[in-house]
């Protein structure tokens, strides 16, 4: 039995499916599905235009970009909107590190960036230089200035998360951008976008609206106002010097309607999550030989990671997911290379039988107890396979 | 290498099985000998020092086995 998208339906007395993976990507707000199909019959035209339907979706894209200023508490005019959050990250690094090439060669980063800062810092010219961070994930700002001012060529840029994607550490992005003095900093916000206020101190940042229950394909990148910020692409002739590309209005709008609609709950839907994320670290722990990561207080409201010793990743979530329970994993065996997750080695925690749950704003308790009555029967087997 | 107890060659065994491996046969060393694991698969640097820590045993360091594969040491201590 399959329901439209294919997917088999579940049969009678089967509970339907739980979606424990919103740090991957949020299901849509239901206040974002409303305003995109509305902004796909206005929002068309080419915004550079001067005929009425032309002004019509120059009209939404402007109220786009004020209503996401105004949900991240920013300038209209620091506001570009990207292909995706991976364009806003390589537009906002590189952009700053082009901006100081006079001055500086090597970009710093924290070791447990997202792999979209590691690969723009691996592709710009100069050095590129990781920081370490200790147990939690955390990055030490005062290690992260000493490492800047001992960066060969002198540092252009600094990257720093403003909470960990993988594990949900919140790093000290302020103190960081105090302790670099006058190297800009760069803060990918994608992870924490719409859940947790913007930190202060950045030079230029970056969010993703999907993360956020926007539409895919819709990308935020926030530049200072009087940031030395260089474009490292070739430029375009768009409404937005900063961007490239036709605008995609429809996703701009819907994913500005998504974060006000985010930020307007997300002291209750953040309480209720952080909740539920300490009963589940709760509940894990309980397990034997299972070590839940990342720090218990200081973190993103809606995620957690923990790995099982002895068991491999993937048979973990492939289990989990034949059980209705769609979760992540930073094991090497579920990762598209065969390393494990950058993030667990500079952690110095296990690498294998990891899983990373994260909520959804609409995942209720009985969801997350559900998921805990699973998991013990789920890692005992597997470990009973090997006659652990 | 006689410097240790017992080495476990697990070269070419992905990750979890070093580690396995590794949990299976601490009991074929006494209380205050040393293992190695012989392991090609990268993730072992991290997992090694982690299952130390998380089954309370201590974790020595790492060398290098005749061949160049990196060997890490451990010492059980219960």
């Amino acid at each position: 039995m399959t329901n439209a998208s294919g997917t088999p339906r579940p049969g009678p007395g089967v509970a339907p499916p739980v979606y424990l993976d919103s740090a991957s990507s949020e299901p849509l707000h239901p206040a974002a599905r409303e305003v995109l199909l509305a902004a796909l019959d206005q929002g068309y035209a080419d915004p550079r235009r001067l005929h009425g339907p032309a002004r019509s979706a120059r009209l939404l894209l402007d109220n786009a970009r004020e209503a996401v200023a105004g949900c991240l508490a920013v300038r209209p005019d620091e506001v570009t909107f990207t292909a995706s959050g991976t364009e806003a990250v390589h537009r906002g690094l590189l952009g700053l590190h082009a901006g100081r090439s006079r001055r500086g060669a090597a970009i710093i980063h924290s070791a447990v960036e997202h792999s979209a800062v590691l690969h723009a810092a691996q592709w710009a010219p100069g050095e590129h230089v990781s920081v370490a961070v200790d147990r939690l994930g955390r990055v030490a700002p005062d290690e992260l200035a000493r490492v800047s001012l001992r960066a060969p060529g002198g540092a252009t840029v600094a990257a720093v998360q403003s909470a960990n994607h993988e594990v949900g550490t919140v790093q000290p992005v302020a103190a960081v951008a105090a302790a670099l003095g006058d190297v800009p900093l760069f803060v990918d916000a994608c992870a924490s976008a719409g859940r947790l206020a913007l930190p202060e101190g950045w030079a230029a940042a970056a969010a993703s609206a999907h993360k956020w229950g926007g539409p895919a394909g819709l990308g935020v990148l926030l530049v200072r106002k009087g940031a030395r910020w260089r474009n490292p692409f070739p430029t375009d002739d768009r409404v937005d010097e900063r961007a490239s590309g036709f605008e995609n209005v429809p996703a701009a709008l819907a994913a500005a309607a998504a974060l006000q609609a985010v930020v307007a709950e997300r002291e209750e839907v953040g309480a209720r999550q952080s909740a539920l994320i300490d009963r589940i670290r709760a509940g894990v722990a309980a397990v034997p030989d299972v070590e839940v990561v990342g720090d218990p207080v200081d973190r993103l409201p809606h995620l957690v990671t923990f790995s099982c010793l002895y068991v491999d990743g993937e048979a973990l979530v492939t289990e989990l997911d034949r059980r209705g329970l769609g979760v992540a994993s930073g094991s090497a065996c579920t990762a598209s290379t065969l390393e494990p997750s950058h993030v667990l080695t500079a952690m110095g925690v296990l690498t294998h039988g990891n899983v990373r749950v994260s909520l959804a704003r609409d995942t209720t308790e009985a969801d997350v107890e559900r998921f805990l009555a699973e998991l013990p029967d789920v890692v005992r087997g597997i470990r009973a396979e090997l006659g652990l | 290498m006689n410097d240790v107890d017992l080495e476990l060659d697990c070269r070419g065994m992905l990750c979890p099985l070093p580690v396995i491996e590794l949990g299976r046969r601490l009991a074929e060393v006494p209380v205050g000998g040393t293992i190695a694991v012989v392991a090609t698969d990268v993730a072992a640097r991290v997992d090694v020092p982690a299952w130390c820590r998380m089954r309370e045993q201590e974790y020595v360091g790492e060398g290098v086995a005749e061949d160049g594969t990196p060997r890490f040491v451990v010492r059980r201590v219960s």
